[in-house]
């Protein structure tokens, strides 16, 4: 038996460490820990309520609209406020092209390391990897000449000898598995994939001024003034810039991306048997295309447990609580209405510097947040797996597509494998879809609704002197809840329960892993100096740790139940 | 690398790039710069001589924002930064090696490059909780900050976090989080690119100016480059004209907002910003978020998150100027704004300074000290 710390666990968002026991060339056993903290729901009591969204949209910098967007419907939902047309258009542009431009960096640029070898790439035939490409896909960037240049580049670069960010890594390993032509070819989508991502989020510069944290969002709706007939507002010109940007990245997207994706599953089909995890999977439900709030989303809500594909059950947010037995908080005494509870943290971990977290005690900053008690899972596959068990036609057909072209059933979706593919079903139907919400907001202003704020609830003096409100929003990586209690116009309490917290989070009280941990089980170690198959499971969730780290609830407490706007 | 003088020069010949084209591109660098147009043959020389200069990028408590700034750099690209201009040895967001290996990676430069290589430091250092609040690799970031950038050649404090604290730092700064001036006292070389995030053409600006001249620009009082920090937003906002003319925003989507009117009484802090989005914008040119129809929210100033908020309500409390009644007189606020924009700068220092001198417990921070704009 030996004890693995991977510390830090890097090409992710924050700050991870993994612990794991490994024997017989499998892990034994995993505890996931977030090792930084920051307060800032703290930081958040006592201001105006209207600030909150660029507070908390500071929580991460990588999924940078969405606790900006759960923020402020949040709020909108405590006061009232109701967002005109325009700005849910605007808002589901913002959040659908946050997911397009997010799961394509996350394959290439977080994740593609853990399946391509780079060293590797440096003995591949251009013509070859040429014939391969054209075999896959109708991209263009294709030719003899065009992986001789990449490769000529990257042996360049190599040559010089100083490897930069590939330094030190598992070139090599025996997990590798893609032949040289394979390597080349994901090298070369490596490189433009990271050209791309930058054009592509010109969608936010145009929609929030800058990206990362875009600087748009109001309480209330948007602040992105509509006219066809300014310069100074989103016209016609924007909507011809947007339309240009969203075609190039379905064009990336149906073209690159997805052929990349099976390509490279086709030559790693045992990793569709491995990482499942808890095998529950929960979803709020995102991209309102109605200003009815009652109305279905484009994704569906809902909870699959024990992978039960066949019933998807309705979600009840009364059903979620939060553990702190192994996180490092003061343990609640008994469960507290939200308006009067609150823990602090507080570290009983052991000095830094240190070698081992005691993990039979408190070992995390995360907390354990549960569903009816059970441990969930939440993300891309969460959402995939709900919409195509409540009937959702076209994620149907994707996903129908995908599991033809690798020739696996619909179990091999709860795996490692079928995370990094609903990730990819999720980015062409987002780039599908996309465009629809530009023709609605060319729609609006062709009938003269410019609007783009409820600016009858903007004034504090309106609001109620209490309030409560929650938001609920789909993130690029889960089902991400905020919850705001407002007291005189200030902020009295703020609580997130975030994607990462979800699958990071730690053991409960009932000493039931989280998500990240069970999908560890069993996961094949080849070489214990080297843990390139634990990387690949946990980077299959795309954690963001900053996002995770929360404060301000107490174990086991109900959440209000408020429906979001 | 070591012996690979000339390196850029075949880079670029391979890539196709003519010695003409590159004295233009030189002449446009210079140009960036306020140089005359004979520097740009001195920078041409000294980009081809340039060997890859060692960079290890250290996050803290940090959201990761200003690497993904980073990655939007167009000119150079990060590609180009990555890849040709520099040899970025560790940064964990992008790095294939994890764990016990990229540890190694950053004793390898801190050993091997002491003295030589440039830091970036992205996001706040917590001090609270004996370093408990941010470790890596079981190292707590203080541990980690002193000994990496006590031995950098110079450190690059990216974002507003790891400049002056940022939100971690924000009241009542429950971590006790510090930016690397502070939490790393008499570090040397130390250049603050504060903003949230850094935008990402004056990284890439700073860089070149680096690896042209072999020296860091002049900076001002909170050691942030002129050529990015030197004038406020007000300034050179593309709407001062409505300032000066009275014409302000006064409802979120009213003509005056959809004519792109001031957006003073929404809460402005342009006025008391010092940093370029008016003239570099972001994302390569693309906007900017006046540009958008949204306030500046000061986010590359000091204690911003404090002394900036809330940020819808407009600036006329500046300290020492009672100018609330003026509100609706041009005149009056054409002078009231500019010397706002002098006297907050001052006040916000004199904030840093009080700041430097006891970071104190989480909580402690005075209400005087963070309430500055009522």
């Amino acid at each position: 038996m030996s004890h693995i710390v991977v510390d830090p666990v890097t090409r992710i968002e924050g700050h991870l460490r993994i612990e794991a026991e490994v024997d017989g060339g499998q892990v034994q056993d995993a505890w996931s820990s977030s090792t930084m903290f920051r307060g800032i729901e703290l930081i958040l009591k006592g201001r105006d309520p209207r600030d909150a969204w660029a507070f908390t949209q500071r929580i991460c910098g990588v999924c940078t609209t969405v606790h900006a967007i759960a923020s402020v419907r949040a709020v909108e939902n405590a006061i009232g406020a109701r967002p005109p047309p325009n700005a849910r258009v605007l808002r589901n542009l913002i959040m659908a092209a946050q997911c397009i431009q997010d799961h394509v960096i996350h394959f290439y640029h977080l994740h593609a390391l853990d399946w391509v070898d780079v060293v590797s790439a440096l003995s591949a035939d251009p013509e070859k990897t040429s014939g391969l490409a054209q075999s896959i896909s109708d991209w263009p960037l294709s030719s003899t000449k065009y992986f001789a240049g990449v490769k000529t580049r990257l042996k360049d670069f190599v040559d010089r000898g100083q490897l930069g960010p590939f330094a030190n890594a598992y070139w090599g390993h025996p997990a590798y598995k893609l032949p040289p032509e394979a390597n080349l070819l994901a090298v070369a989508h490596y490189l433009e994939a990271l050209d791309w991502q930058r054009q592509f989020i010109k969608m936010h510069a145009i929609l929030g001024g800058k990206n990362p944290h875009l600087q748009s969002f109001l309480v209330g709706g948007m602040a992105t003034p509509v006219d066809p007939d300014r310069q100074a507002s989103i016209n016609m010109g924007s909507v011809g810039q947007m339309k240009e940007l969203t075609a190039k990245a379905r064009d990336f997207v149906n073209r690159v991306y997805l052929p990349d994706v099976l390509a490279v599953a086709s030559f790693y089909k045992d990793w569709a048997g491995i990482g499942a995890g808890v095998g529950n999977y929960l979803v709020y439900g995102e991209y309102p295309d109605s200003d009815d709030p009652n109305a279905s989303l484009f994704l569906p809500s809902g909870v699959i447990r024990g992978r039960n594909l066949g019933k998807v059950e309705p979600l009840d947010p009364t059903r979620i609580t939060e553990a702190v037995k192994h996180s490092w908080y003061e343990d609640g005494a008994q469960p507290l209405h939200p308006k009067e509870g609150e823990t602090k943290p507080r570290y009983t971990g052991p000095k830094p510097p240190y070698e081992r977290l005691d993990t039979a005690a408190k070992y995390s900053w995360l907390k354990s947040p549960r569903y009816g008690g059970e441990p969930m899972e939440v993300g891309p596959l969460s959402r995939m797996l709900v919409a195509y068990g409540s009937g959702h036609k076209r994620v149907q057909e994707l996903v129908g597509t995908v599991l033809t072209k690798l020739q696996v059933g619909p179990e091999a979706l709860f795996s490692t494998l079928g995370r990094i593919a609903a990730r990819c079903v999720e980015t062409v139907l987002l780039a599908e879809k996309i465009d629809s919400w530009i023709d609605a907001l060319a729609g609006n202003m062709e009938k003269g609704d410019l609007r783009i704020h409820d600016t009858g609830k903007w004034d504090p003096a309106s609001w109620p002197a209490e309030a409560f409100g929650a938001g609920f929003h789909e993130a690029p990586r889960g089902a991400l809840g905020h919850w705001v209690h407002i007291k005189d116009g200030r902020i009295a309490n703020y609580q997130c329960i975030v994607p990462s917290t979800w699958n990071a989070g730690p053991r409960d009280g009932q000493e039931k892993r989280g998500p990240y941990e069970a999908a560890l089980l069993r996961t094949p170690v080849a070489d214990a100096k080297q843990p390139l198959e634990i990387l690949r499971t946990v980077h299959s969730f795309d954690p963001c740790m900053a996002c995770g780290v929360h404060v301000v609830d107490t174990e086991r407490r109900e959440l209000a139940l408020v429906k979001a706007s | 690398m070591g012996t690979r003088d000339g390196w850029l020069a075949g880079e670029l010949r391979r890539r196709g790039v003519s010695r003409r084209e590159l004295l233009f591109f030189c002449a446009g660098v210079a140009g960036t710069f306020g140089l005359p147009a004979s520097a740009a043959s001195q920078i041409a020389a000294a980009l081809t001589r340039a060997k890859k200069p060692v960079l290890v990028w250290l996050e803290f408590q940090d959201c990761c924002g200003n690497t993904e700034s980073f990655l939007r750099s167009g000119a150079p690209t990060v590609g180009e930064i990555v890849l040709d201009l520099l040899s970025v040895d560790y940064h964990e967001t992008i790095m294939a090696a994890a764990g016990t290996q990229a540890e190694e990676a950053l004793r390898g430069v801190v050993k091997g490059s002491a003295g030589q290589f440039l830091a970036v430091v992205e996001g706040s250092i917590p001090t609270g909780a004996d370093g408990a609040y941010c470790t890596i690799g079981g190292r707590s970031a203080l541990d980690i900050a002193r000994d990496v950038c006590g031995k950098a050649a110079a450190t690059i404090a990216v974002g507003t976090c790891a400049t002056y604290g940022g939100l971690p730092a924000a009241s009542p700064n429950p971590t006790g989080a510090l930016g690397v001036a502070d939490a790393v006292p008499g570090v040397k070389n130390l250049i603050n690119l504060s903003a949230c995030p850094v935008n990402a053409a004056n990284l890439a600006a700073l860089l070149t100016y680096f690896l042209t001249f072999k020296r860091w620009p002049p900076l001002d009082g909170f050691r942030r480059p002129l050529f990015a920090y030197g004038k406020t937003i007000h300034d050179n906002c593309e709407r001062r004209a409505h300032f000066d003319a009275g014409q302000y925003v006064e409802i979120w989507g009213d003509d005056a907002h959809r004519a792109g009117a001031c957006l003073y009484k929404m809460g402005c802090k342009g006025p008391v910003t010092y940093q370029n989005c008016p003239t570099v914008r972001w994302n390569e040119g693309t906007n900017w978020p006046i540009g958008c129809g949204h306030p500046c929210i000061g986010c590359a100033e000091p204690d911003f998150w404090d002394r900036m908020t809330p940020f819808y309500k407009h600036l006329p409390s500046i300290p020492g100027f009672a100018a609330a009644s003026s509100v609706d007189t041009v005149g009056g606020w054409l002078t009231v704004g500019t010397a706002a924009a002098y006297v907050g700068h001052g006040v916000l220092k004199g904030v840093q300074n009080s700041r430097k001198k006891g970071a104190g417990p989480p909580g402690e921070k005075s209400s005087s000290e963070t309430g500055g704009l009522p």
